[in-house]
């Protein structure tokens, strides 16, 4: 195998980082957004739904747990297909006009991660011990107040989930692709720019893209395991602005 | 005490200034228009260099090329997603008129497509007529002196490669069964992607396959393939592009007035120049002929004809019902 378009792609990825090339920085940004969006949607929906499957019993929990368990490796081009006939304007939910767009593109990539918080948060309650859960509510805590001490002390697994489904969203190229079409200036990414140049045999290009795309995602978790369990310590800035010393 | 009031402060700062620089660095909303394409305007860069050119001369609007292949760029107009159509299949066009999704249909540029195949030539085709070659090729393919590399996506050069086995007397179904002697595989493969991503596939393979001749000057010369040209073009092998909108009645995204001013755009002087210009610079010979340009100017008779014959629907560009408030589009 010739090395020559990884050693281009190197070269050409510390000249374009370098160089601040306007349309690489447009499409950093714009995999940041639409996964982004897509963890915060995707969190708000599916920290709750993890804490509640994780702490009540109920008929049907086991399937319901192997159902957000399976959902995690549903296949992104079936997912994207289903959201593009129902968002396309011959679809249903055509009047929305989110094909073709960022938002789409967030929502369609949520969707996709909303099983994998589901699924960690879902595992990390569970490991914790379940008399830290009696203990708390002994002491007089109300669902809500002992949903939240629960998700505090197993906060680790609630930032590995979020981190994670995260890191999918930015690498996703089937509902990137599917929903968005990879316009360029409106909904190109860097993994659908990956693909596109890969296919024009730019591959000199195409690696510089992908050196970009893994130095986001590395500096991302780095930072974020950094706030985590690094000088601040483990909850350390929570505590800061909590007003302890 | 202090240390958390800092913190929050720069926090309210932080969230402040993200909000203030969106804010200001917002886009200006302009009008935007979506055009579902064939992929080898795409693959070329021209469509590119036609966005450019448009938005200088009407920067109120956005132009969006959905690059696709002919077949699912319709579908995506059938659906409504899209606004108007460029393309390169008659047949396809027609339909697509006679089914009320389209109105004002306009050719704007036309090239041709030839056969490409490996530099060492093993069915040895060089120099035959297209009919002529694909014959040559179906005898040898069996033999293993000979691959094919098929668009195999509807496309518009898959439909015209489809007519030119069927103008030979060859019958596909029968070709796309058969084995190489001795082994389990095809001799006639189908791609299913663009024309670009086909030529690589063709040139991994030492493959013969129909390309316009645009798209393969393009991956030539930038060294990507290294397959030459083995059957040149003809009457047999025209490639016509057509510009379509949707019709209004149909399609609900309401961008039918901006469809028309590129329609008018890419008819006028200024638009049939871009396609005289395109890759003069970088070939030496333009990608794509102005249609409308060579019509006016008559200056090959013979070529006039073919495309009359080949792409011109009940003697027309557009048959008079499905034109739509078209002023002087068609003289």
């Amino acid at each position: 195998m010739s090395w020559q378009p990884i050693l281009d792609g190197l070269g050409k990825a510390a000249e374009l980082i370098l160089s601040g090339d306007r349309e690489v920085i447009e499409l950093t940004s714009r995999s940041l957004q639409t996964a982004g969006y897509a963890t915060v949607m995707a969190g708000l929906v599916g920290l709750p739904l993890g804490v509640l499957i994780a702490m009540r019993q109920f008929r049907g929990k086991r399937f319901v747990k192997t159902l957000f368990n399976a959902l995690v490796g549903v296949p992104t081009v079936t997912l994207g297909l289903f959201l593009y006939s129902l968002l396309s304007r011959s679809g249903p939910l055509g009047f929305l006009d989110l094909l073709y767009t960022v938002p789409g593109i967030a929502i369609g990539e949520a969707i996709l991660i909303i099983p994998i918080v589901v699924s960690f948060v879902a595992s990390a309650i569970e490991a914790k011990d379940v008399q830290l859960r009696d203990l708390v509510r002994t002491l007089g805590a109300s669902e809500l107040e002992t949903s939240l001490a629960v998700v505090r002390e197993a906060s680790s697994g609630v930032s590995l989930a979020l981190i994670s489904s995260f890191n999918r969203a930015f690498a996703e190229l089937g509902i990137a692709t599917m929903i968005g079409a990879n316009i360029r200036g409106l909904t190109r990414v860097l993994t659908t720019a990956i693909a596109l140049e890969t296919a024009k045999g730019e591959l000199g290009l195409s690696f510089a893209l992908s050196f970009i795309l893994l130095a986001v995602v590395l500096s991302l978790n780095f930072l974020v395991s950094f706030l985590q369990e690094g000088r601040l310590g483990r909850q350390g800035w929570l505590r800061l602005v909590m007003g302890e010393r | 005490m202090r240390q958390r009031t800092m913190v929050i402060i720069v926090a309210i700062v932080l969230v402040a200034g993200v909000g203030a620089g969106w804010y200001l660095t917002r886009p200006i909303p302009k009008e935007s228009l979506i055009v579902s394409t064939t992929s080898s305007l795409y693959d070329t860069g021209f469509l590119d260099f036609l966005k450019t050119n448009f938005e200088k001369k009407y920067p109120q609007y956005n132009v969006s090329f959905i690059s696709q292949g002919t077949s699912l760029a319709i579908q995506t107009a059938k659906n409504g997603d899209a606004d108007m159509v460029l393309v390169h299949d008659p047949t396809q066009e027609k339909a697509f008129l006679t089914d009320g999704y389209g109105v004002n249909r306009k050719i704007i540029a036309y090239n041709f497509y030839i056969m490409v195949g490996p530099s060492a030539d093993p069915a040895e085709v060089t120099g035959l007529g297209p009919l002529e070659a694909l014959k040559k090729i179906a005898a040898e393919g069996p033999k293993g002196d000979a691959v094919w590399v098929s668009r195999g996506d509807n496309s518009g050069t898959h439909s015209k490669e489809k007519a030119l086995w069927k103008l030979a007397g060859l019958n596909l179904t029968v070709l796309k069964a058969q084995k190489v002697e001795g082994t389990n595989n095809p001799w006639y493969l189908e791609a299913g992607t663009t024309m670009g991503a086909t030529l690589q596939l063709a040139n991994q393979k030492n493959a013969y396959t129909l390309t316009d001749v645009a798209t393969f000057l393009k991956y030539s010369k930038s060294g990507s393939i290294q397959l030459v040209k083995v059957v040149d073009s003809g009457k047999d092998t025209l490639n016509v592009y057509s510009a379509i909108a949707c019709n209004p009645a149909k399609n609900t995204r309401g961008k039918y007035e901006v469809a028309m001013v590129l329609i008018r755009y890419l008819a006028s002087d200024e638009g049939q120049a871009l396609f005289r210009d395109y890759g003069v610079q970088d070939f030496g010979l333009a990608l794509f002929k102005p249609w409308i340009t060579t019509l006016k100017s008559n200056s090959d008779p013979t070529l006039i004809q073919w495309v009359k014959d080949y792409a011109y629907i009940e003697g027309s560009d557009c048959p008079t019902q499905y034109r739509l408030n078209a002023g002087d589009l068609y003289g």
